[in-house]
């Protein structure tokens, strides 16, 4: 452990506010661009233009709808355990934020090119339950409370598939360091060796974003909200910002674990094609194309039942996935 | 407001409505939940009670006339059609054979209508957003033909006693046409999305099984009775106005859940063009009001029962005549009603979400069940 001195904290310190500001700029500014395309998705998808009046092609709404959201009157609701139900959005926030400390966007552009990249990821984003509990719990509400149990047997459930499909993952690349993971997929992406582990974690991630059709912390037909169903205001925009952020995270992962990061296509046609773009964009751009898809899955499917969907964690995914594993321990080893 | 905190109570109460996303307007359900299982349901009505058959006995036969497109704001013109026909047969006035098309036509397209809207929102109700688009857009057309001759487009107010307000026009012939072509082509769009979609399916089969004894038992009506193996339809074992003319089945499903009760709604929808088309091609020409009707009109004493099948099952009217402008008495049997007493019994132990699915399943306007 190297030693903390002045000088290094001097050296240091523009490099931390600055990764922290491009971040948190990079959070928002993608927060209302996200709620702007799920919105013209949902829209497109239901023959509807979705937003159309504020600004060109509704550009400017999400913008709007985020001033109106701030310029709301925070409200207490009674008998609410206030230390938890104000903490909670920004116990949401913050994990899904400091996970973007270790995302490697390129080579270069990291905030934190920690060695151990994707344990920190996953700390951050197992955190993302505890406000969701904190808010259910909190809030005195009884959709609310249902809404933060249901949250945490379904994270707790989805946790371990994923985990053990990124194990597979890591065998193959011999290191927990992202950067190390996209350079190990230089010839070839991971999809191509771990299709079940791509598709166990990219389920997983949906999941554990709460997004439909496993959205049942908040499934609004029968928990009205769920576990925000008492926020208003800026508090609940901060638990839409952090569901978008991680939601990003989830996508950033699934790209720099199976997708080669910021590397284009190094295989077929695709090859002649990788130098076109800069190494942000193609990240970005798998990203965008994941989210997508994530929001197609959202405006096609019902929700799942809550039995059913613990069912299928426990007897499918994680069967498979430690099956995947096995396999590719051995594989790897031979 | 204190809520009362007891450790020891194993017990969760939670109040579904009045306000509340499924229950589709203000029905309450105070549900008792262990964990996410429901132990007791207990439905709680009376938040839209207007006293509609209160108001028979203070109007005029025609002054009444209005509020049954309000009963059941979904399938107004069933329960016009039911009305019309209780008075009709109750002062012996005879309506000519063109209105009685037309009453069919408009009758069947409401009946279309009301599916559509169920169907969107029942799949809403399992959380899928999009397919409640499409049906409202289908859903869109048959207003639109409504609107064109009845002049409203939900509460209409189109049957008179001894006919029809209005002739139908060329246009709406035309228009009706075109759109159960449209409904054709949509309906296996709508199959392979949602009726084929497995999350679906496990969200729908062995749900909110209603036994035909059970069924019986509380006098379930409609596609909820059909969907339990019960082939009973009014049009068909009590036929009335054209019905026995044309040519059309009786959708049954024997699987007693929450599936069946979707197929067989969903199966009814293409019946309901079969009707719709045998009857604009075999529309006799003539009158549509019968002639010599009193401006006032006053049956003679005597009672009289008149059942329809609405979209919803089996409506009745009772109505009793002590000779005047205004009914003694009327009583309106509202399918929602039974539908719903039933449900206390089979969400009994089964998960809050299978509540919601059951609950969707039955098909529940609550302003017909308050009345």
């Amino acid at each position: 452990m190297e030693q903390i001195t002045t000088s290094m904290l001097i050296n240091e310190l523009p490099r931390l506010i600055l990764s922290l500001v491009l971040v948190i700029a990079f959070v928002a500014l993608n927060a209302l661009m996200l709620v702007y395309m799920e919105r013209k998705v949902a829209g497109h998808m239901q023959k509807r233009l979705g937003p159309m009046v504020v600004g060109p092609h509704g550009l400017l709404q999400t913008l709007v709808d985020g001033i109106k959201l701030m310029g709301k009157q925070i409200i207490n609701p009674e008998e609410v355990d206030l230390p938890l139900f104000r903490m909670a959005p920004i116990l949401a926030l913050v994990p899904a934020i400091a996970v973007f400390a270790v995302i490697p966007f390129s080579e270069k552009l990291v905030a934190r090119d920690l060695n151990a990249g994707l344990l920190v990821v996953f700390a951050y984003a197992s955190l993302s339950v505890l406000a969701i509990l904190a808010a259910g719990w909190g809030s005195n509400n009884k959709y609310g409370l249902i809404g933060a149990v249901r949250s945490v047997a379904q994270q707790v459930a989805y946790e371990i598939p994923m985990l053990v499909s990124v194990l597979s993952v890591v065998l193959l690349s011999h290191t927990t360091q992202l950067t190390g993971i996209v350079n190990a997929q230089k010839g070839m992406w991971n999809i191509v060796y771990q299709p079940v582990a791509f598709l166990i974690f990219f389920i997983c991630s949906v999941a554990e974003t709460n997004r439909a059709p496993f959205d049942l912390v908040e499934g609004e037909s029968e928990l009205t909200a769920g576990f925000h169903t008492e926020y208003s205001g800026m508090g609940f925009g901060v638990f839409f910002l952090a569901e978008y952020a991680s939601m990003v995270v989830g996508a950033a992962i699934a790209t720099i674990l199976f997708l080669g990061g910021w590397n284009g296509p190094t295989f077929g046609i695709g090859g002649a094609l990788s130098g076109i773009f800069p190494g942000v964009l193609w990240f970005l751009i798998k990203v965008y194309i994941l989210i997508f898809i994530v929001m197609w899955i959202r405006w096609t499917y019902p929700r799942v039942r809550f039995d059913q969907l613990l069912n299928f964690s426990w007897k499918v995914l994680l069967p498979f996935s430690l099956a995947n594993l096995i396999i590719t321990a051995v594989v790897t080893k031979l | 407001m204190k809520i009362e905190r007891n450790l020891e109570e194993h017990s969760l109460y939670l109040n579904m409505g009045p306000q509340h996303p499924s229950t589709h307007g203000v029905l309450r359900v105070i549900l008792k939940l262990d964990g996410e299982y429901i132990e007791e349901a207990e439905p709680v009505l009376g938040y839209i009670h207007r006293m509609h058959e209160k108001m028979g006995e203070n109007r005029t036969y025609a002054q009444y006339l209005p509020n049954m497109g309000r009963v059941d704001y979904l399938s107004a013109l069933s329960y016009n059609q039911c009305y019309v026909g209780a008075v009709e047969r109750l002062t012996g006035i005879a309506p000519p054979p063109r209105a009685e098309y037309i009453r069919v036509i408009t009758t069947e397209l409401n009946r279309l209508s009301s599916h559509l809207l169920w169907f969107g929102a029942y799949v809403l109700d399992l959380g899928g957003f999009t397919p409640f688009l499409y049906s409202f857009d289908d859903r869109e057309h048959i207003l639109d033909l409504l609107e064109s001759i009845t002049g409203s487009r939900l509460t209409y107010c189109y049957f008179r006693f001894g006919g029809v307000s209005k002739d139908i026009t060329d246009d709406f012939i035309t228009g009706t046409r075109a759109f159960i072509k449209r409904l054709r082509m949509h309906l296996p769009m709508y199959e392979t999305l949602v009726t084929k979609n497995v999350i679906f399916i496990n969200r729908v089969k062995e749900v909110g099984i209603i036994t035909p004894e059970a069924a019986r038992r509380y006098g379930v009506t409609g596609p909820a009775l059909r969907g339990s193996g019960i082939k009973y339809d009014v049009r068909k074992n009590e036929p009335y106005s054209i019905y026995p003319e044309v040519d059309f089945d009786i959708p049954v499903q024997d699987g007693c859940d929450a599936l069946s009760r979707y197929i067989v709604r969903m199966l009814e929808m293409e019946q309901s063009m079969r009707i719709i088309e045998q009857a604009l091609d075999k529309l006799p020409e003539g009158p549509v009001m019968a002639p010599k009707v009193p401006k006032k009109v006053k049956p003679p004493k005597g009672d009289c029962y008149f059942a329809v099948e609405t979209a919803r099952g089996d409506f009745g009217i009772y109505i009793v005549s002590d000779g005047t402008e205004t009914a003694y008495r009327i009583k309106l049997r509202t399918p929602g009603f039974s539908n719903l007493s039933i449900f206390a019994e089979i969400s009994r132990g089964t998960l809050l979400q299978d509540a919601i699915s059951t609950m969707g399943s039955l098909d529940l306007v609550i302003p017909e069940i308050d009345r």
